[in-house]
C-alpha cells in the first residue's frame, strides 16, 4: 500500500484536478473567448478519466487491492460504475451548455470549469471510504453546484435558485456533519470498515442518532421525500443545461454514496435503516407522483419525476442485496439516459425568437409541427411512467424483482401501485402534445450536437435498449459484487 | 466533573438552535448564514470533544477540515446573496417567492 500505488489509483481524480487547474489558468489570463476552447479541453479530460476507469469496472477491481491512501479512498468496479456515469453526464453538459449560454451571451470561462471540479468532487464521494473523504467529495461538489444553479446572473429565477439550493444545500451538509461527528465518537473512528466493525452487536442511542441524522443529510442530497423541498424550485429556476446536469451526475454520486454508506459502514445494521430507507422511498414515490400532477413547468415536472425515480430506486436499497444494488445501478443507468433525453429535448424547444419554452401549454399540438421532437418527449415520458416497451420499465421491473426476493412484497406491491398514479401525469403531457389544438410555438432549430446527443439516449430508452440489458446487468452486477465484497 | 455528555448536550442544543434559526427566521437571509455556521460549529465542538474522549487526533483533524470548507461555504454563501441582492434589492426571507407551485 505505498504511495505510488495509491497515486495511481487515483489517478482519475488527480487528472482531473490538475487539468481543473491548468485551465483556471487559461480562463484566467484568456478570459470568455477561451470558453468553447476550455469546454472542449474539460470534455477530453472527462473522456480521459472515463477510459482510465473503464478497466476497474471489467476486471471487478475490490477492496483490499483498490485501497488507496491508507483506506480513506478506494478505486473500486462499484465506484468505476458510477464515475464512468458521471463523467458521461458532466460532458453531456458540456456539450450542450455553449449554446445556450451563447444565445443569452452568458457563457463565462468559469462554467466548465465549476463543471470539471463538480465531476472531480462526485468521484471522490462515490470513492470515498472514510467519512472525511466523503464530506471533502461532498462539498467540492456542492459547492460548484451552487454557484452553477446562479450562473444565469441577469436571470431573477436563477439568483433565487442558487440562493435556495445554497441554504438547503447547507441544511442537509450540516445534518449530514451532524450524524458524521456523533458516528464518530459512539464508533470510535472515521473509516467505513472500523465503523462496520464496531457496530455489531446492539447499537447505542448514540450511534443510532448518527445513522439517522446522516441518512437524512443523504436523504437531502439525493431529493428523497421528505427532504424534496427544494428540488423543484432549484431545477425551474437554474439554466437548463445546469438542470440536465442535477438530474443526473449528483444524483448518481450522492445515490451511490449512500449505498456504500448504509450497505458498508452500517451494513451489519440493517434493520436500523431498512424501516427509513422504505419510509422515504415510499413517501418520494407518492409525492413525487401527486406534486407533479398541478404542474405547468416541464422542469418542475421534471423535478417531480426525479423525486419519483428515486423513490423507485431507493425499493433496491431497502433489499439490501447484492441484486437489489444490482438494481439500483442499471436504474440509475437507465434514469441517467431518460433524464439526458428529457432536458436535451427541452432546450430544443425555443420559439422563433430562440427564447425557451417551459410551459407544458405550449406544447400543444407539437406532434403535427414537431413529430420528431415530441416523439422523442413521448417516449421520455413513457419510459419514466415505466411503460414496457420503453428502456424505462426494465430499470423498475429489475429494482421490483430484488425486493420481491428480499421478500419485501408489500413494498414492491406498494411501489407498483403508486408507480400508476405517476403515469397519469406523464400521460398528460402525451395528451397534451398528441392531441391539443395545435399553437405552433416550437420553431427554433437546433445545433447537431443537440440532435446527436437526443437520437442517442432515445435510442437507449427506446425498445432498443433490451439489447443492452445484459451487457448492462453484467457489469451492474461486477459493481455490486465489489460493494459486498467485505461483507 | 465535566464529562463528555455535557459536550453532547450543548451541541445539541447549538445544532437545534442552528435548524430552528434557518426555518423559523422570517427577516433576513444572513440571519440564515448564521445559523448555518451555527450548526457547523456544533458540529466541531462535538468532534473535538469525542477526540479528547476518545484520546483519538482523527476528529480534531476533521474539525480543521469542518472549519475550512465552512469559510469557503460562507464565501460562496455571500457571493450568491450579492447577485440576489443587486436582481432583487432586497434579501428578505419573504420575498424569496419568484417560483412557486
Amino acid at each position: 500500500m505505498d504511495l505510488q500505488h495509491s497515486l495511481w489509483l487515483g489517478a482519475p481524480e488527480e487528472l482531473l484536478s490538475v487539468a481543473g487547474l491548468a485551465l483556471l489558468m487559461v480562463a484566467a489570463f484568456a478570459g470568455d473567448k477561451a470558453s468553447r476552447l476550455i469546454s472542449i479541453l474539460s470534455v477530453a479530460a472527462l473522456t480521459v478519466c472515463a477510459i482510465m476507469v473503464a478497466p476497474e469496472l471489467c476486471s471487478g477491481a475490490t477492496s483490499p487491492d483498490a485501497d488507496a491512501f491508507n483506506g480513506l479512498y478506494r478505486a473500486d468496479a462499484f465506484a468505476a460504475f458510477a464515475k464512468l456515469l458521471i463523467y458521461a453526464a458532466a460532458g453531456v453538459t458540456l456539450i450542450v451548455a455553449p449554446s445556450f449560454f451563447d444565445r443569452l451571451k452568458a457563457m463565462r470561462a468559469e462554467f466548465p470549469l465549476l463543471v470539471l471540479f463538480a465531476a472531480l468532487g462526485m468521484g471522490l464521494m462515490v470513492s470515498a471510504t472514510d467519512l472525511i473523504t466523503l464530506y471533502i467529495g461532498l462539498e467540492l461538489n456542492s459547492l460548484a453546484a451552487y454557484v452553477l444553479a446562479a450562473f444565469l446572473r441577469v436571470d431573477d429565477r436563477s439568483a433565487e435558485a442558487g440562493l435556495k439550493y445554497f441554504v438547503l444545500g447547507a441544511l442537509a451538509s450540516g445534518i449530514l456533519l451532524f450524524g458524521m461527528s456523533l458516528t464518530y465518537g459512539f464508533t470510535g473512528g472515521t473509516s467505513f470498515v472500523g465503523i462496520r466493525a464496531a457496530l455489531t452487536g446492539p447499537m447505542s442511542t448514540g450511534a443510532v442518532f448518527g445513522v439517522v441524522f446522516m441518512l437524512s443529510g443523504l436523504a437531502f442530497k439525493i431529493s428523497a421525500a421528505p427532504f424534496h423541498m427544494w428540488t423543484p424550485d432549484v431545477y425551474e429556476g437554474a439554466p437548463t443545461p445546469v438542470t440536465t446536469f442535477f438530474a443526473t451526475a449528483p444524483k448518481v454520486a450522492a445515490l451511490t454514496l449512500t449505498m456504500r454508506v448504509a450497505l458498508e459502514a452500517f451494513g451489519a445494521q440493517v434493520g436500523a435503516w431498512q424501516q427509513i430507507v422504505i419510509f422515504a422511498s415510499l413517501l418520494s414515490i407518492v409525492i413525487g407522483a401527486l406534486g407533479a400532477i398541478g404542474q405547468a413547468n416541464i422542469k418542475r415536472l421534471m423535478a417531480y419525476s426525479s423525486i419519483n425515480n428515486i423513490g423507485f430506486m431507493l425499493i433496491g436499497l431497502a433489499a439490501a442485496t447484492p441484486r437489489g444494488a444490482s438494481g439500483m445501478l442499471v436504474y440509475l443507468a437507465i434514469y441517467v439516459a431518460m433524464s439526458v433525453a428529457g432536458f436535451v429535448t427541452v432546450l430544443l424547444l425555443r420559439d422563433e425568437n430562440g427564447d425557451a419554452i417551459e410551459a407544458i401549454a405550449d406544447l400543444s399540438g407539437l406532434s403535427k409541427t414537431r413529430p420528431w421532437l415530441a416523439l422523442a418527449m413521448a417516449s421520455v415520458m413513457f419510459s419514466l411512467a415505466g411503460i414496457p416497451p420503453l428502456f424505462g420499465f426494465w430499470g423498475k421491473f429489475v429494482v421490483f424483482q430484488a425486493a420481491v426476493e428480499a421478500h419485501l412484497v408489500v413494498l414492491a406491491a406498494l411501489g407498483i401501485a403508486a408507480s400508476v398514479i405517476g403515469a397519469f401525469y406523464y400521460l398528460k403531457v402525451v395528451k397534451v402534445m398528441y392531441f391539443d389544438e395545435a399553437v405552433d410555438k416550437v420553431r427554433g432549430a437546433g445545433e447537431l450536437s443537440h440532435t446527436v446527443l437526443l437520437v442517442l439516449s432515445t435510442l437507449v430508452i427506446s425498445p432498443l435498449g433490451y439489447l443492452l440489458t445484459r451487457w448492462l446487468g453484467h457489469l451492474a452486477d461486477i459493481a455490486a459484487a465489489s460493494l459486498f465484497h467485505i461483507a | 466533573m465535566i464529562g463528555i455528555e455535557h459536550y453532547v448536550v450543548v451541541s445539541s442544543i447549538l445544532f437545534v438552535l442552528g435548524v430552528l434559526g434557518i426555518f423559523l427566521n422570517r427577516k433576513n437571509v444572513i440571519v440564515i448564514l448564521m445559523a448555518i455556521e451555527l450548526i457547523l460549529l456544533s458540529v466541531n465542538l462535538n468532534l473535538v470533544a469525542f477526540s479528547a474522549f476518545l484520546h483519538d487526533l482523527t476528529g480534531q483533524i476533521f474539525a480543521m477540515f469542518v472549519l475550512t470548507v465552512a469559510a469557503g461555504e460562507a464565501a460562496i454563501g455571500l457571493a450568491i446573496l450579492v447577485i440576489y441582492f443587486r436582481g432583487r434589492g432586497s434579501i428578505a426571507v419573504d420575498d424569496v417567492n419568484r417560483m412557486k407551485g
